[in-house]
């Protein structure tokens, strides 16, 4: 269970890069840690942190406009690379809650929703335009509705986004995939029934000869 | 209505769909790893057993020492992991799960381990809590990586939702030159796609010059679909594919066999069938290939010089060059055959396959290590196999040191890392900032480029090595 997700007016930490590769957002020394509490600190772990633990102050997280901050706003490809989900816990340890890029990696972007984080891709010119709303206003808030699937910055700037109905569910009602999943067992077990049937070199017990 | 390879597999393995949006897919294989421990986790949280455990296997391989393994657990120098190990080994002895561990004479890579044992087959749905399980696409599956909230979902339910990926062919013409291989022709569509050409799409690989691919070539090319942006990507199943399963202890036998077949000779693009998009590149043309930057899409020939960001149009893409480039203390016009480096990884899931051990001790032979050169077998079969046909006496003579098998320096996680600063010219497939460690800097390269890189302590087109000494 996440909690539930729907309108979200908050500010934005302005990361202005691409290539953000879950190798940054999570180290992997840090993704053997039980997933749940302490992945705050873990996130971006080496950029927020110098060697000595001290925060880094020029990293665009430790600047005091963005304290507080819901919402992160990043270029091309963000979440790319392994598939650890600590990236997406840590993400939401911290307290941000969506994300706002022109592409995501694949995997992090299906986790981030297991995790109660919206992943919203927006055209490239859109996050253009955030980018330089956010600049001339540093720590400006920004609203994110879910069930309309928009994105509004100030009066004139709303951008509409798309979404899977089965992640815009499961994050609007704020639960697990799982249950979806399980009202549907009898088809699951009609099409293994079948399928078995059809496939049987594919129910080889696996292992059972392997040694 | 003619259908392309992926939706032939793809639409038999769709349950159910959610409002004509995504599709409850059946999965036929699940592949963990130490990382997966997170995922019994959830299902521990969720009260649920595992629907059906002999469709998994699991093994030890990213937190295994490469060295030390005679002694077992005790082995182990970070204690973290050895706790990781143990709690996998409970994990998989509580589901009845089969688990290839730290001392498993089969033990090794999943993506190395499952085609080994005939696990990996044509037209079935293959999901792995690593982001390199597309490397089993090479035998006409669908295969991805998963975070671990979905490996349990699948662990639970033998299902999971997912949004139909768009297609996209990326047909090779010609051949490949003498002494290219697989990962350069992988390194040059990551270049001309992007490192984000393949997002949202499923790859399918063909043209002559991929028919003419052994299954390890096969696997290193869809191994590294992932890092061209793609959840996967795949090749359609061919003789060569038949003839490599034959005889692997999972592999169908007998009538299974006949019958397999039959299914598996259907599984090809039909004539006609359309893809949302469609690359050509010249086989022909492909050299032997070095990354300079931090991702997979900043590569160069071994000899031609590093790009100028000034002449790249794109303004992310601009940024991107010019922090690459501060980040691995390269300048635009350099050649890597010109920059020393430091230390050479021959091995990963993407190239530490007999027939890549085989490449670079074809090299090795030819002179003598000048940096630290590790070698690590994909799995021990692998290293067996090696040792049967004196690969490993090869290595050794030449001063490359060889060692016990797993994602090692890779990922670092088993404490097999390259210092800050350093180079390291790796048959990986991340050279992402700090991937080998805090501060390393990696130069993806081919085995056989590494192995040259090993013997003049630069990144060297093992082409233009003479012959060997002896």
């Amino acid at each position: 269970m996440t909690e539930p997700f729907t309108r979200l007016t908050a500010v934005v930490i302005p990361l202005d890069e691409s290539n953000v590769d879950t190798d940054q957002v999570v180290p992997s020394r840090f993704s053997k840690l039980p997933i749940g509490p302490g992945h705050e600190r873990v996130l971006f772990h080496d950029r927020r942190f110098g060697a000595d633990g001290s925060p880094n102050e020029d990293f665009v997280f430790n600047r005091p406009d963005y304290q507080g901050a819901k919402i992160l706003l990043a270029r091309r490809n963000f979440g790319i690379g392994s598939s650890r989900e600590s990236a997406a816990m840590a993400v939401w340890s911290f307290g941000l809650r969506a994300l706002i890029a022109p592409s995501f990696g694949e995997i992090f972007f299906n986790n981030c929703f297991k995790r109660g984080v919206l992943p919203i891709k927006l055209p490239e010119g859109d996050v253009d335009k955030l980018f330089d709303y956010l600049a001339a206003r540093p720590g400006a808030a920004i609203t994110i509705d879910l069930p309309a699937q928009t994105v509004a910055a100030g009066p004139d700037m709303t951008y509409r986004f798309d979404i899977g109905a089965v992640q815009k569910m499961c994050l609007v009602k704020g639960f697990d995939e799982i249950a979806l999943t399980e009202s549907y067992g009898k088809a699951i077990a009609d099409f293994e029934a079948r399928y078995d049937a059809e496939f049987p070199w594919l129910r080889v017990q696996l292992g059972a000869s392997a040694r | 209505m003619a259908r392309t390879l992926f939706d032939k597999i793809w639409q038999r393995h769709v349950v159910t769909q959610f409002e004509g949006s995504e599709a409850l897919i059946y999965i036929d294989r699940l592949l963990l790893h130490e990382g997966s421990n997170h995922a019994f986790r959830t299902l521990a949280a969720w009260n649920r057993p595992v629907r059906r455990p002999r469709s998994a296997i699991a093994c030890a391989d990213h937190y295994v020492p490469t060295v030390g393994r005679e002694r077992g657990l005790a082995g182990f120098e970070i204690v973290a992991n050895r706790d990781e190990i143990a709690l996998m080994e409970r994990n998989a002895h509580a589901h009845d799960i089969v688990l290839f561990s730290h001392d498993d004479p089969l033990q090794g890579i999943l993506h190395v381990v499952a085609p080994e044992l005939g696990m990996t087959l044509p037209g079935t749905v293959i999901v792995g809590g690593d982001s390199h399980t597309c490397t089993h696409g090479a035998f006409g599956a669908v295969a991805f990586g998963t975070g671990s909230s979905e490996l349990a979902h699948i662990l639970a339910t033998q299902t999971l939702w997912q949004a139909t990926p768009q297609r996209m062919r990326i047909i090779v013409d010609g051949r490949l030159g003498f002494g290219v291989s697989a990962k350069d022709l992988a390194l040059a569509i990551i270049r001309t796609i992007g490192n984000d050409g393949g997002i949202g799409y499923f790859i399918e690989y063909a043209g002559s010059a991929v028919r003419a691919l052994s299954m390890e070539q096969r696997m290193t090319l869809c191994n590294l679909s992932i890092e061209g942006g793609a959840r996967g990507g795949m090749v359609a199943p061919d003789d060569t594919t038949f003839g490599y399963l034959a005889d692997r202890p999972h592999a169908p036998k007998g009538a299974d066999l006949e019958k397999a077949l039959g299914f598996w000779r259907t599984l090809q693009t039909d004539d006609g069938a359309s893809f949302d998009r469609e690359v050509r590149i010249d086989g022909s043309r492909v050299a032997a290939l070095a990354s300079w930057g931090t991702n997979p899409s900043q590569v160069v020939a071994v000899d031609e010089p590093i790009p100028d960001p000034a002449n790249e149009g794109d303004p992310v893409r601009r940024e991107a060059m010019k922090a690459a480039l501060a980040y691995m203390d390269l300048k635009p016009g350099m050649r890597l055959c010109d920059v020393p480096i430091n230390c050479v990884f021959i091995g990963s899931c993407t190239n530490a396959r007999i027939e890549d051990l085989r490449a670079a001790a074809e090299v090795a032979r030819r002179g003598r290590a000048v940096v630290p050169a590790y070698v690590v077998p994909g799995s021990r079969s692998v290293k067996r196999q090696a040792e049967s046909e004196g690969l490993d006496r090869i290595f050794r003579d030449a001063g490359f040191e060889w060692r016990d098998s797993g994602c090692a320096f890779c990922t670092g996680v088993n404490g097999d890392l390259v210092r800050p600063g350093e180079r390291c010219a790796s048959t990986s497939n991340r050279n992402y900032k700090g991937r080998q460690g805090p501060g390393s800097r990696t130069h993806l390269v081919s085995p056989a480029t590494a192995a040259a890189a090993a013997l003049t302590g630069h990144i060297t087109d093992a082409r233009r090595l003479g012959p060997a000494a002896q």
